[in-house]
């Protein structure tokens, strides 16, 4: 199971506006060790985010994402204490599945 | 042993159908972004050239989005490995927005499916290996548009 994300949501004029950091390596499969050795790729392939039981984003990621990848995106709706789900799926299988909390603005 | 050959099969089967679904709708242009992000677009990421990730990703000829695309990077990017990039759009029904960095060696980094309610507005952070152009593809009302930016890289970001 992957590191906890930092999630941050808050809705103002409506609009909810949603920040996620994600704990990830991120490697290319490109990068080599000092002997030489060729690091497996390792990264973060889909991330999904959820309000109420419906997509509010659907994201796929490439080795080009950062490590500790961030991600900022806004949708209509969403109040005050309800409740926004976040899953990342990496290349290995691994996931991660965080909640957060609507924060007023 | 035998079951177990049976299921390895299946699998084998199963997968390999999928993929083989995938590119005949690919090819067909009949990927609707919905199905598309339904399996990750290996394809799509492991494209080497811009065209290549186009193709994959089902686009012909993009339209020029120099004005209805808000694309924001630095000029200069002292450190290769994390660059923000955000892309924003004033267009109606934007069902998609893609990030490419083009001399990267993936040059795909990152495709976001935007459901209606969702706004055009997307900010994250990519890699760069050197001095690029970071291109965004958006996808409003059934048709591509695109612009980019170059970013001047002083250190790589690729590591090695």
């Amino acid at each position: 199971m992957g590191k906890p994300m930092k999630i941050r949501a808050a809705v103002k004029d409506g609009v909810t506006e949603v920040k996620i950091l994600m704990q990830h390596e991120m490697e290319t499969g490109l990068r080599k060790e000092a002997d030489g050795t060729l690091v497996p790729a390792w990264f973060i392939t889909e991330v999904k985010a959820q309000y109420q039981g419906r997509t509010v984003l659907e994201t796929q990621f490439g080795q080009s994402v950062s490590k500790n990848p961030y991600l900022l995106f806004r949708f209509k709706g969403g109040a005050a204490g309800e409740t926004i789900t976040v899953s990342w799926v990496d290349n290995k299988g691994d996931t991660r599945s965080d909640e957060v909390t609507i924060a007023a603005n | 042993m035998n079951m177990e050959i049976d299921l390895q099969r299946r699998k084998a089967l199963k997968t390999g159908g999928g993929v083989g679904l995938l590119a005949i709708f690919g090819a067909l242009g009949l990927l609707q972004s919905g199905v598309a992000l339904a399996e990750w677009n290996k394809t799509a990421f492991s494209a080497k050239t811009m065209d290549d990730a186009l193709n994959a990703l089902g686009v012909i000829v993009p339209e020029n989005g120099a004005a209805s695309i808000q694309l924001t990077v630095p000029e200069i990017a002292e450190n290769g490995s994390v660059v923000p990039v955000t892309v924003a759009s004033t267009l109606a029904d934007v069902e998609q927005i893609t990030i490419f960095v083009d001399k990267n060696p993936n040059v795909l980094a990152a495709n976001f499916t935007l459901p209606q309610g969702t706004e055009a507005y997307i900010t994250t952070r990519v890699k760069m290996g050197q001095t690029a152009n970071v291109i965004a593809l958006v996808k409003a009302g059934g048709k591509f548009y695109r612009t980019s930016k170059e970013v001047k890289v002083t250190a790589g970001g690729c590591g090695g």
